[in-house]
């Protein structure tokens, strides 16, 4: 009894403070200053490197100021006892629609994750993060301290945002605002839910092959145009006399991505959707990355040839034929990494469900990758696939503090977090499932 | 309309019937060696063995002799659980709701379990050996359930599980009042079905019940005539609609009951008191934990997800703690899947619970065994490792709790219905056979090509 009233007590006096409006609540503390802190005595998982069986990490001013089995951290560091804990790099997921939806279904205001129409290159997920949806905080107390989340449907479906889980703004989470441009390639194959809508509207495979011809038309002129917009201002740029070529922020959104700076993110899970995806970006000297790779250790020799990277989104789906073997999707990591493909494992789930990215790359490891790799492709392996891999995605001097000390293996569901870092912050570990544990667990 | 119902009902009996193989296959012993047993309810045993025979658990102890005839397996550095129980699942049916109607406790699961459903393989794999296969969520009143042991390659009536008491689902919420789907239905110009809100659930829970016990107190009037010795009465017409829900009255069929929200839970497990009987379970049951004390004095089990929420309004609140804070209030709680996807790693799920709220290792392998089994009246037969139980077990490659770990060998009744090494085995013969069968049809390019 007495029990119940202090943590609702506890509750209500923390709730009021986090109780800037969001859409549904505002359920994430944010995170403490860039401080001085040692973590000392714990079993730091570098990943880069070696691990340190009993080591210290120091964070400073938002980095990993040094990592080591004896260190010098100044005085006025804060201590954190990772005595008997496991320190790790942030987990990086990057299949994500983090902060664009809320609840899918039937809650429709909730769901900012497609613009209308099919070619929406400058529709960018950066301004679209409500860096309080429950999500963020759900997700990062399982050791996920950076997501991408990026806008889907149509064909050009926008950019995707790589951000930090803590801050309340936007411009306070993210890393790199614009990381990728999202192209949904229209499905060459039966079996595509586009694809079999086409038919269905248009009667025959060959009307709908055609639609798809017109779409791949549009979509190739479309980067052509900003291409040669591209050219047109360069040129103005260089000389001033020549004329004046308009200004146009949907051309203006392609170039970097034209320029082989931003990759271009294509979700494909198929042979033939994969295949198309790099051809289609070798041609248009797109930099791909893809998405899904249900079948990518079918046609992995060809991935390696162009040095194509995946995100594998399918560990824990359902084979897709009844005579797939019952593992065919828990093996497709160690089939990459058997071929050296360059790949991370991601959830694929929009928001709620992305704390279950240990789980995805655990069973990866009980199918045939090294629990080194299956480690590697939720942190080092996520961050360089998206051109961070010098900024985090593991323990090393210089690096953004994004770090996890947990109570043991950070891939296994029994392992609890103990301190969470990220951008060199200490969070609290309060979440909305925390906040109504507290207020219910002890009611009589 | 009902006519025709009974008569697609009998040829449907008549067809499983006609499956029933002439005799069962004969078991012999399997004496597995030398592993770490996780009995469930009895604790872990180090390097121990356990003699299975005739499809039951014969013994279980150290050193162990292998009777004559007995297949043995070294299971040195691995770990046997029993077969991992899914208290919800809708594996295996070709037909999840017959929706259109508020009231279907006339329609049977049975008539549309489908035994070639690849998924009961994968399940298999996932360590899985019952299931409870549930009518969907459409109604506040669906059809009756089976409980099924997953006996791959063999017909629907041997898979039933014959100890299993009947049961039937009920439906609250978010899916009955389809507050999701209206506009899709209003826009094809179809009706919308009575009741839209959660005050029409009560009215349809508490008319169809008014209606049972009318039935019921009918039957029974004649019944004690005829007891009498009462000559020459016309017996009350049969209502294959109200017969379960007298047996639900008479605590002879279980009530499994889709729900989300606290306040529906509630006033399920208040109509259940008024008219006198008690709710096996609320399914999903996500706001459980809101209103646990309530759900402990009912005697009801609550079946949930690990970790799943935010999907619509009504998982808004889930929370992972939800198992946690009902076992501490004396709730038999359990985790399922509701998901051929998910059915394959509850092992997983069973782990998360140790993390969110604190649950010890057996407390949280109860969560899909035997915590499972009461739920499903089964549980002198299945759900731990007991001497006399049934011989579903199965043998994992470490500690089930662990994300590295996967199934190996799994049986049920004494007998091997998943085994990786052989599985693993088999897959060059099938590609071989694959090919040969795609090369015979011509004409056909059924293999991408490969650049």
């Amino acid at each position: 009894m007495m029990m119940r009233r202090t943590s609702a007590a506890v509750v209500l006096s923390v709730l009021p403070i986090f109780a800037a409006r969001a859409q549904l609540g505002s359920f994430n503390p944010p995170p403490g200053p860039q401080g001085t802190f040692v973590i000392r005595g714990g079993h730091i998982v570098t990943v880069s490197g070696a691990d340190i069986p009993n080591g210290s990490v120091v964070i400073s001013g938002g980095k990993i100021t040094a990592v080591g089995a004896n260190v010098q951290a100044p005085p006025s560091a804060q201590v954190i006892d990772a005595s008997g804990l496991m320190v790790y790099p942030g987990m990086i997921e990057t299949g994500s629609s983090v902060g664009l939806s809320e609840i899918g279904q039937g809650v429709v205001a909730t769901v900012d994750i497609q613009e209308v129409g099919s070619f929406n290159p400058n529709a960018q997920a950066f301004y679209g993060i409500d860096p309080h949806s429950a999500h963020v905080g759900v997700a990062r107390v399982v050791g996920i301290t950076t997501v991408v989340s990026r806008p889907t449907g149509g064909i050009m479906s926008g950019q995707a945002t790589l951000i930090n889980l803590a801050g309340d703004t936007p411009p306070k989470m993210a890393v790199v605002p614009r990381v990728a441009l999202v192209i949904e390639l229209p499905r060459s194959g039966f079996g595509g839910r586009g694809f079999a809508r086409a038919i269905a509207q248009q009667g025959n495979p060959a009307d709908a092959n055609r639609t798809r011809q017109l779409q791949m038309d549009s979509l190739r002129s479309m980067l052509r145009d900003a291409d040669a917009y591209g050219k047109a201002q360069a040129a103005y740029a260089k000389d001033k006399t020549l004329p004046r070529p308009a200004h146009d922020v949907v051309l203006e959104s392609m170039l970097p991505a034209l320029s082989g700076q931003m990759p271009v993110i294509f979700p494909a899970d198929r042979v033939n959707d994969i295949r198309d995806a790099v051809t289609f970006a070798e041609e248009m000297h797109l930099k791909p990355i893809i998405m899904g790779g249900q079948e990518a250790p079918a046609i992995a020799p060809f991935l390696k040839q162009h040095n194509v990277p995946v995100v594998v989104t399918a560990v824990m789906h359902l084979p897709s034929r009844e005579d797939d073997p019952y593992d065919v999707n828990y093996t497709i990591p160690a089939k990459l990494a058997a071929a050296g493909v360059t790949f991370a494992i991601s959830t694929g789930d929009r928001g709620s469900e992305i704390r279950t990215l240990p789980y995805n790359a655990g069973m990866a490891a009980a199918n045939g990758l090294s629990k080194t790799d299956a480690l590697k492709s939720v942190t080092l392996w996520p961050a360089q696939i998206f051109g961070v891999g010098d900024k985090m995605g593991s323990i090393e001097v210089g690096k953004m503090a994004n770090v996890v000390v947990t109570t043991g293996d950070i891939l296994e569901a029994k392992t609890d977090t103990k301190y969470l870092f990220i951008d060199g912050r200490l969070v609290p570990l309060d979440t909305k499932h925390t906040q109504l544990n507290a207020m219910f667990k002890d009611r009589p | 309309m009902k006519r025709f119902l009974i008569a697609a009902l009998t040829v449907g009996a008549a067809a499983a019937s006609a499956q029933q193989p002439a005799a069962t296959t004969k078991v012999g012993p399997t004496l597995i060696k030398n592993a770490t047993i996780l009995t469930v309810t009895k604790g872990k045993l180090e390097n121990a063995d356990i003699l299975l025979m005739n499809g039951k658990i014969a013994q279980i102890g150290k050193n162990l002799s292998a009777p004559a005839g007995a297949q043995v397996i070294d299971a040195t550095g691995k770990y046997v659980m029993p077969g991992i129980i899914d208290p919800h699942s809708h594996t295996m049916i070709d037909a999840v709701n017959e929706g259109s109607l508020s009231v279907t406790s006339m329609v049977r699961i049975h008539d549309v379990l489908n035994p070639t459903d690849v998924n009961i393989y994968r399940q298999l794999a996932g360590g899985v050996t019952s299931i409870n296969v549930l009518h969907g969520s459409a109604n506040t009143i669906g059809g009756q359930n089976a409980v099924v042991k997953l006996k791959w390659g063999r017909p629907v009536e041997d898979m039933i599980f014959k100890a299993a008491p009947p049961g039937i689902k009920f439906a609250l919420g978010e899916n009955v009042t389809r507050k999701n789907s209206q506009t899709a239905a209003q826009a094809q110009g179809l009706p919308l079905r009575y009741p839209a809100t959660r005050m029409g659930q009560e009215e349809v829970l508490r008319d169809a019940f008014t209606r049972a016990r009318d039935y019921k107190a009918t039957w029974d009037d004649y019944n004690a005539r005829v007891a009498k010795g009462e000559k020459g009465l016309v017996p009350p017409e049969h209502d294959l609609e109200l017969d379960p829900l007298v047996e639900v009255l008479e605590g002879k069929r279980f009530v499994h009951a889709h729900s989300y929200r606290a306040d529906e839970m509630l006033m399920l497990l208040n109509v259940a008191k008024e008219f006198g009987f008690t709710v096996k379970t609320l399914q999903h049951g996500l706001e459980g934990y809101k209103i646990a004390s309530e759900i402990a004095q009912a005697g009801t089990g609550l079946s949930t997800f690990a970790d799943e929420w935010s999907y619509k309004v009504e998982a808004y609140d889930a929370i992972p703690y939800n198992v946690a804070i009902l076992m501490r209030h004396g709730v038999v709680a359990t985790v399922n899947s509701d998901s051929d996807e998910r059915a394959r790693r509850l092992n997983i799920d069973a782990a998360k619970m140790m993390r969110y709220g604190g649950l010890t290792e057996d407390e949280a392998l109860k969560t899909i065994t035997y915590n499972g089994a009461v739920q499903l009246g089964v549980q002198d037969h299945v759900g731990s490792l007991e001497v006399g139980k049934d011989a579903d077990v199965v043998i994992w490659s470490g500690d089930p709790l662990s994300v590295y770990s996967s199934a190996e060998t799994t049986f049920i009744d004494g007998e091997i219905f998943f085994d990786k090494k052989k599985d693993l085995a088999m897959r060059d013969q099938m590609a071989k056979e694959r090919a040969a069968l795609e090369a015979a049809d011509r004409g056909r390019r059924t293999t991408p090509v490969i650049p």
